[in-house]
């Protein structure tokens, strides 16, 4: 992080990020402008979406800010154990190979992001995550899917790791899917071929199998034919990368990681929310080892539905709330500061007295970074991708030009 | 009506309404199918599957053996010098450096002690594996229920609700008591009222856990100003947003909170001095909110547990909770889409009933909407396998092999919905790419085990009766062994849908 080289709070430094989008954005976009760019057909996105509301109040602990310790009591991070990043913000202490990128300039986050509308059910809000509406239900399909629609899906692919289809990749471009498994052979291969052949009237089913055969067959190269046994978060990630590097791999990927509903006993350091921590940067790196050479055209955006209460409640634990982290990794990133602004922790501005307050609406960084890393046209991504979301202007300055 | 159109209509009442055909089943149901299901409703509510000996353990049998187990452990922590959970542990040196050379005949057996963590890794293992093995014992009768049922409509209808008041598995405490929760406080009520279904989950220890009230106090009453303690507001939230009016409905924060403090007291004795006893549901009154509580706009006088009560009734006397419920009955039956004039019918039927869910299920089978042709429903991951099991005329014996790794594959571990809001139920959840590829390959390992020695043509025509598409008849005809056969059949589009 900049700021964090030259010894700078970044909370002098907030509100620079803002205000560089718009006019900027718009000189670096341009549809067919980002395809003559040879590396964009390199370009990989992959996005991690923590079910449950995860609690950016630790995952990036503003120790900087006066009310942090009294708000957050016996679940605040504690000063000896974050991970240090700019004398204001840290890191929880189990994040600690995104500390190593965050201090290389290879990753960044908005402390304060949210969802266009105030919501505290988790399905709703996971709904409008991925989605992409601008009201609650303003949107079926997912903002991914509509993504490949836009680029084109005979020029970018998307691809989601685990057994059910998350909504932001649904829609009517067919994305492929995988999780860990046996592998089809012998007479399996047969009756797949009759099945093709009665699915015919189904399309449902039809696609989705030719899809999953298509994929079953990239695995194979990828694996030699071993499969992944049980849930390992960094082998899941490490395939999640082999399949975006392989030959006429998917550009993007999709990744859940579920358990962030810390009502009760949330731990700080050590504890609940610290293991699901230790998880996602056992991802992060999973990805970062598994993507190689490619890692420097790659961007990792993971969000959640959103924040937890700024206070610790009766119990240990957080409630649900409003505003949260959003984490971004990568080589394509530019080095720079936080995203967005810090609104503190001041009592007075707490959002309905109980929850960190957004100051950026999470569809500007995702229209950021399709914008600027894939290339995804300005007039699309107002039309289809987010509709109605010219208010939450694509944040500028995100990726290395 | 012509009996082609009954034999249709079996088919329908057997694999849509029920949880997919034995052989015989359909011609079983031929003769009236609506009756045939309508049998099946009884005040008594859903079966209880059969314990392997015995009787099944309660909740709080299993919340002493879970303490029993807690004990043990910490005890030998403490004997051991071992730090307890949480706090950071230093690696135990091992005595042999990696660099060391392995002699013939392989590594050297550990001697006791040799690393004391694996040791009590290990003990820790063994001391809990009679609770595993409680648990799974659960699992297995569970699903072995479904593939043997003669009344596939009262099951289905029973998991039904079981997901609308979905708990999961997602620490010890739950592990224990998630299936205990779905037979004591979900099954004997799938029949009755739905006020005192949602009273049963409410008040139930597994619910209590699983959204964490048990700790929830008043932090006014004497027990929160004494000890610091506070609210928890996730049971409350999640019974006004999942169990009964749905997160639509207009309630506000405020409505939330107000419930959450009205709960505060409800919790589960934990058989410490004034804990209450171990595995008890108690009303702590002495970590109760003191005053009166406003929900939804009404006002509540301070009456502890009565006032639950009467919020409870509340909310299932609402009429946005019997629109709500109409449409996820719809939903689950026949349609991910489902038609407004059949959710219209169910609503009006739980209102004209004070919620009473026999007649909501009688309006269900009475409802023309619910027998269109069409299968407007694609099998959840369980669905496809008990199904499975069950035209191939068997049940499940190996809860490992048979149930928790196959439907563990496929993303449904019984009792594991990773969030309160149970399993998806709709086909673009559960038919992913890579699910129908898992579908094949579990359809190619059961056949290959398990595939039935009869002819296969005919076992088709078993399992969907005139649901049997012609071109699915020739393919099945026209494979080359009988394993394959059977795994053509239960990967038909027709078999797969319902």
């Amino acid at each position: 992080m900049t700021s964090h080289r030259h010894s700078r709070p970044l909370a002098a430094n907030r509100r620079h990020f803002l205000n560089a989008a718009g006019g900027l954005t718009l000189a670096l976009m341009g549809g067919a402008h980002a395809f003559a760019d040879p590396l964009v057909g390199r370009r990989k996105l992959v996005v991690i979406v923590c079910r449950g509301a995860m609690d950016g109040l630790s995952v990036t602990p503003p120790l900087g800010d006066a009310d942090y310790l009294a708000l957050r009591g016996p679940i605040a991070i504690p000063l000896d154990k974050a991970l240090p990043l700019d004398g204001y913000f840290a890191l929880h202490p189990k994040l600690v190979r995104l500390h190593t990128m965050m201090q290389s300039g290879e990753a960044r986050f908005a402390p304060a992001v949210a969802i266009p509308e105030r919501i505290r059910s988790h399905f709703e809000a996971q709904d409008m995550l991925e989605s992409g509406g601008a009201h609650l239900y303003g949107a079926t399909t997912g903002w991914l899917n509509r993504t490949l629609s836009a680029v084109g899906a005979s020029r970018i692919r998307a691809l989601s790791i685990g057994a059910q289809e998350p909504l932001i990749l649904r829609g009517p471009v067919q994305a492929q899917s995988w999780s860990p498994g046996g592998r089809l052979a012998g007479s399996g291969a047969r009756v797949a071929t009759a099945l093709q052949d009665l699915y015919k009237h189904d399309p449902m089913l039809g696609s989705a199998l030719a899809s999953g055969l298509a994929t079953e067959a990239q695995a194979d190269l990828l694996n030699g034919g071993q499969g992944l046994k049980g849930y390992d978060a960094k082998a899941f990630s490490t395939t999640a990368a082999g399949f975006l590097t392989a030959p006429d791999g998917p550009s993007i990927a999709v990744l859940s990681l579920d358990g962030f509903d810390t009502h009760a006993g949330q731990g700080a350091a050590e504890g609940q929310l610290a293991g699901r921590l230790a998880q996602l940067d056992s991802v992060l790196a999973g990805l970062h080892d598994g993507l190689g050479a490619e890692w420097g055209h790659t961007v990792v955006v993971v969000a959640t539905e959103f924040g937890r209460t700024a206070r610790v409640n009766g119990t240990g634990g957080t409630d649900h709330g409003t505003a949260s982290t959003l984490l971004l990794a990568g080589g394509a990133l530019k080095r720079g500061g936080i995203v967005g602004d810090w609104p503190t922790l001041q009592a007075a501005r707490l959002f309905e007295n109980r929850d960190l307050a957004p100051t950026l609406d999470i569809r500007s960084v995702f229209k950021g970074v399709l914008a600027d890393h894939l290339g995804v046209d300005r007039r699309a991504l107002e039309a289809s991708v987010f509709p109605d979301s010219r208010e939450a202007r694509p944040v500028a300055d995100l990726i290395a030009a | 009506m012509t009996s082609s159109q009954n034999e249709l209509q079996a088919a329908i009442a057997v694999t849509r309404f029920g949880l997919g055909a034995r052989p015989g089943e359909i011609a079983a149901a031929s003769a009236d199918p609506r009756a045939w299901l309508h049998a099946q409703i009884r005040p008594e509510g859903a079966d209880r599957p059969i314990p392997p000996q015995g009787a099944w353990p309660d909740a709080r049998d299993r919340l002493i053996a879970l303490a029993g187990y807690r004990d043990q452990i910490r005890a030998i922590r403490q004997d051991l010098g071992l730090p307890r959970p949480g706090a950071v542990l230093t690696p135990v040196s091992t005595a042999v450096p990696p660099s060391a050379s392995v002699p013939p005949g392989g590594a050297p057996f550990p001697q006791p002690g040799f690393d004391l963590r694996a040791d009590f890794m290990a003990a820790r293992k063994l001391a809990k594996a009679p609770l595993d093995d409680a648990t799974n014992a659960e699992v297995l009768a569970r699903v072995q229920l479904a593939c043997a049922t003669n009344a596939g409509f009262r099951e289905r209808w029973t998991l039904f609700w079981a997901n609308h008041f979905s708990v999961a598995g997602k620490d010890e405490a739950m592990q224990s008591l998630a299936p205990v929760f779905e037979r004591e406080a979900i099954r004997p009520h799938v029949f009755g009222r739905f006020e005192d279904l949602l009273l049963a989950s409410t008040t139930h220890p597994g619910m209590l856990f699983y959204l964490d009230q048990i700790r929830s106090a008043g932090p006014d009453s004497p027990a929160g100003l004494k000890r610091k303690l506070g609210l928890n507001e996730n049971l409350a939230r999640e019974i006004m947003e999942l169990h009964t009016v749905g997160a639509d409905s207009g309630y506000t924060q405020s409505d939330v909170t107000e419930f959450a403090r009205a709960l505060t007291g409800l919790s589960v004795g934990n058989g410490q001095p004034n804990g209450g006893e171990q595995g008890q549901v108690v009303f702590r009154v002495e970590a109760h909110e003191p005053g009166s509580r406003t929900v939804m706009g009404r006002r509540y006088e301070g009456e502890g547990p009565i006032a639950v009560r009467r919020i409870l009734g509340a909310l299932a006397a609402d009429p946005r909770t019997a629109r709500r419920l109409a449409r996820l009955l719809a939903i689950h039956f026949v349609s991910d889409d489902p038609p407004p004039s059949l959710c219209a019918r169910l609503e009006s039927a739980y209102l004209r009933s004070q919620g009473d869910l026999s007649r909501v299920a009688e309006a269900l089978i009475a409802a023309p909407e619910a027998w269109v042709p069409t299968a407007g429903k694609f099998k959840t991951p369980y669905e496809f396998w008990v199904s499975t099991w069950r035209v191939a005329n068997l049940q499940p014996g190996d809860v490992r092999k048979d149930v928790l790794q196959p439907l563990t594959g496929l993303g449904m571990r019984p009792f594991s919905a990773a969030q309160p809001n149970g399993w998806a139920d709709d086909a673009l959840t559960w038919a992913a790419p890579d699910a129908m590829i898992k579908r094949l390959l579990l359809a190619q390992a059961f056949s290959a085990a398990h595939a039935p020695t009869s002819d296969p043509v005919q076992l088709a025509q078993q399992a969907l009766g005139a649901r049997l598409t012609p071109a699915s008849a020739t393919a099945i005809a026209r494979a080359e062994s009988r394993p394959e056969a059977f795994a053509l059949l239960v990967m038909t589009p027709e078999f797969q849908r319902r």
